[in-house]
Parts: C-alpha cells; structure tokens; sequence
C-alpha cells in the first residue's frame, strides 16, 4: 500500500524531456501522399501557441511531420536540413523519401541511449512517382506504410484508418483504392473527431498535399477548447 | 441443560457469518487493490485512474444574489470522457454547489449534504441556509483528511442575504464576493480581478461570470466545451443549462455508417423467448 506520510524534503530529479503535445497523420496514395498534423503546442494544462504546425518541408517530394518534445522536433529537423544540403553537394542530386527515410533511421539510433523524443511520420513520392509513408519509433525503426498516425491522439486515429483506408474488419466492401479528394476529407474528419476526445489536439489542423507539381497547404481551423 | 446450550452455539454461528453491512465507506477491498497494482505495475501497465473534471468552476456575488458558473468537460486522464456534464449540483432549492476535483466525489457528497439538508431544514422547519451547507461540507471533507477530492464553489441566497463561499478538500472554506476553483482556476480569476466590482446588475455578473469560464474553457486543457450558468436571488433560481455553446461538435463531411453485412456472421442461433411485454419505455442514447 502507498504510504503517504511526510518524509521531509524530498529531491526532485530534472527531466531533460517534456511532453509538447500534438498530433501528426500520413497518408500515401497512388500517385500522391499526405501529410497532416495539427498546430497547437501544450505543456501540462496550459497551451504555448496555437499556431505551432508540426509538419516540416524537407524537398519537393518529402514532408516529415514530428510530435513529442517540441525541442528535440527543432533540433532534429534542423540536423536532417543540414544533412540533406550536405548530400546535395556532395551528390548534385535530392535525396529520395526513401534515402531520408534511411538516414533519420541512423540518425536516431546514433542516439540510442539518450533518444530524441520525437515520433516521426515521412510522408512523400518515391522514385516511380507513387505515394510512401514512413513511420518511426523514437530510436529509429521504421517501416514503409501507407498510412500511419502518430503523436497524442495516435491510439484514437489508427483504428479508424485501418477501417477506411485498409478495409480491415469489413467484408462485402469495394476495395476501391483511394482518391486525393476522399483522403483529403478523411483526414479532416478524422482531425476532427480527435479534436473531441484528446485535449492536446486542436486549434487547426495543416495537411501538406504532396504531389508531382509539388506541396500544396491546405488549413482548417479545429476546436479550440 | 448442556445438550441445549450447545443447540444455541451451533445457530450463533450460522448468524455472524452474514455480516450486515453499515454505511460509510468499506475498505475491504484495499488489500486486493494494492496486490493488484503491484503485479499490474510489473507487467508495465499502470492501474486505471479515478476520473477528475479537470475544471474551471466560479461564482460571484451581485447586487440581487449570486451567479455560479461552469464548463462541461470531464476528463480521465488526457483523454475526455464526457463532453457534456453537469458541474453546479443542486443541494437545496435555494443553495447550489459547484464541484471540481474527482467527479464521484463531488457528486456524492453533494448529494449527502443536500439529503442531510432537507431533513435539517424539515426539522427546523425554515429554509436552509448558506452558511449550514458550508459548515456540514467542510466538517465531512475534514473528517476525511483529504482523501475525498472535492473542491467546491457554494452560493445560494438565504434570509440572511447572498453567500458565497469556497470549499478546499481538505476542509478549509473561504467566505469572498468572487471565487474560482479547478484547473482553470488561474485563467477565470485573472477575467475575475479585471472586472469585478460590487453590487452588479444581473447582466453585467452573467457575463463575467461566462467570460470568465470561457478564459478557462480556451487557456486551459483541463477544461472545455459549453458554459452552464446558475442564477440564485431570492425566490427564484435560474439553472441556464447550457448558457453558451461555446465549442459545438466539428461537422464531418463524409458519411461513415455502414452497409448491412458490412460485419461478418459466423454462426446464428435463434432462440425464442416467451415473453408478455407488459410495459415499453424509450430512452434515447446521448450520441453528441
């Protein structure tokens, strides 16, 4: 049984982390991918900035969405920016979703022992034009998908895209594959719904359309309670 | 004689057995619950978590009375578990509670406290009064040293005039003109030192009072979706349920229901139930 006596003054230990909130959501299709995630960054109860969006532009074909400690996001994006001018030099060439998506994998694990507390998404083209979704863990394993939800409200979204997007626990249904439009409404209704139960998630919500003319936004505002 | 006696031992014994069980809190059940917790904590799970409103509560003291304010959010952890509820509870036709902390805490004991009140004021036979509600929530929650987690903003009007005070769980109360409890207690006090001044117009407190629980419904996390109002003067309560939608439900624009045979059937058996359908009532699910 806890006790809850008085023990005199007791050492608080520093946490080198904290909890930032938000929600990040990819999609790929068969000749686009989507990336989502909404914009309001909290700590505890309280909510630093409703315009903080979690989705970040690496090249004309990649966008990577990051939630969980808002300060590891900053300086992860800024180490893949810097590695992917690095390779651009020294290759003349962008680097492909899938080469990003090896690399932060590396880039994570170099920190196995002090993670960067961020769950990452990659949404992007691949090299014959179709839609690709990586997902990471926080020490970089990572698989290729075709959708993926991350961050606080993940455990509510997931279930969902596996319903709509990959027909599971359906029969007797038209497994007709997924048009930019319809993933587009997806993705704002499922927002939406998460809006409801999860209090980090909310504000607005910023879907980046990766296409072959390039990255399109598109921002629609959320609860705001 | 011996053979008799030994008759009445043997019927002693059956009777003790069937413990008639008293009220007030039973605490049998705490020593299977830590067992429970530790072996659940070694799995690496963590025990669920008593629902709290995570809440913004306030009141205020007019010139004609008093107006006590709420959010509707209820939260189990991070996640919400009623966008809907009911925070200012009724505990006599002239006095209403406001109630943060754990949600089952402030719904029984201010159910207990009115109940006790009626048949206090049955027995006096006048109607109640603020300052008795006070005395018998703050005598109840410092019996319990703390453990019942209620926060409490009381107001009610009285022969004696408009009350207000606030409840801490651990027992202590605080008599003032304006009073904000729960999570978003900061956001709505700081809407509350801005523009409180005595002696209000009813308006005027109404919407300070909705201001203020809106500055915890947007700045806090805790709390959320609609502003119920409760208006208390003498002979009359407004109970405003909700006073301001001030978060409606995101519209979604694609339909979800699905197709029959959409889940798949494996087996079917039917089984007839004989049955005289003497009464049919209808109660419709709350699918906000």
């Amino acid at each position: 049984m806890k006790e809850y006596h008085y023990t005199g003054p007791v050492e608080h230990k520093f946490s080198p982390y904290a909890f930032n909130g938000g929600t990040v959501l990819a999609v790929a299709g068969e000749d686009f991918a989507l990336v989502a995630s909404d914009t309001r960054l909290s700590e505890g109860y309280s909510i630093h900035s409703r315009d903080s969006p979690k989705c970040y532009k690496l090249t004309d074909t990649t966008v990577i969405g990051c939630s969980g400690f808002h300060g590891d996001c900053l300086t992860l994006t800024k180490i893949i920016e810097a590695r992917l001018k690095m390779y651009k030099h020294s290759n003349n060439k962008n680097m492909t979703s899938g080469a990003i998506a090896a690399m932060l994998s590396t880039i994570l694990y170099g920190r196995r022992f002090f993670p960067y507390y961020v769950y990452n998404i990659i949404g992007g083209l691949d090299e014959e034009g179709r839609g690709a979704v990586y997902s990471f863990d926080p020490v970089g394993s990572y698989q290729r998908d075709t959708y993926k939800a991350g961050g606080s409200a993940s455990a509510m979204l997931q279930p969902l895209l596996d319903n709509q997007i990959g027909f599971k626990n359906m029969e007797n249904v038209e497994q007709v594959p997924l048009s930019l439009e319809k993933a587009v409404q997806l993705v704002k209704d499922v927002f939406i719904s998460a809006a409801e139960r999860d209090v980090y998630t909310g504000d607005a919500l910023k879907i980046c359309i990766i296409t072959k003319e390039g990255v399109r936004e598109e921002i629609v505002p959320l609860r705001k309670d | 004689s011996r053979a008799s006696r030994k008759r009445e031992c043997r019927i002693m014994a059956t009777v003790s057995v069937c413990q008639y069980h008293r009220g007030g809190f039973s605490f049998e059940n705490c020593k299977r619950n830590a067992l429970l917790e530790a072996d659940i904590n070694k799995l690496g799970f963590s025990s669920p978590a008593a629902r709290k409103t995570g809440t913004t509560i306030c009141g205020v003291v007019y010139k004609d009375g008093v107006v006590l304010g709420a959010d509707t959010r209820a939260t189990e952890g991070m996640v919400v578990a009623d966008k809907n509820c009911s925070k200012i509870h009724y505990i006599s036709p002239n006095v209403y509670c406001c109630g943060a902390g754990t949600a089952a805490d402030t719904e029984m004991t201010t159910q207990i406290i009115s109940s006790n009140l009626e048949l206090h004021s049955l027995s006096t036979g006048r109607l109640p009064r603020v300052a008795t509600a006070n005395r018998m929530l703050k005598q109840m929650l410092f019996r319990y040293q703390g453990y019942i987690g209620a926060a409490l903003v009381l107001g009610g009007v009285d022969c004696t005039g408009p009350h207000l005070y606030s409840i801490y769980p651990h027992g202590s109360t605080d008599k003032l003109p304006y009073v904000t409890m729960g999570s978003g207690s900061l956001a709505a006090m700081a809407v509350f030192e801005d523009r409180y001044r005595p002696n209000m117009e009813e308006e005027e407190a109404k919407r300070l009072v909705r201001d203020a629980i809106a500055a915890g419904i947007f700045n806090d996390l805790g709390s959320g979706s609609n502003i119920d109002l409760c208006v208390i003067t003498k002979g009359k309560v407004d109970y405003l349920r909700p006073h301001d939608v001030a978060n409606k439900k995101g519209v979604r624009t694609g339909n979800y229901r699905y197709k029959h045979g959409t889940t798949g059937v494996l087996a079917k058996t039917v089984t007839p139930l004989n049955l005289e359908v003497v009464e049919e009532n209808v109660q419709t699910m709350d699918t906000s």
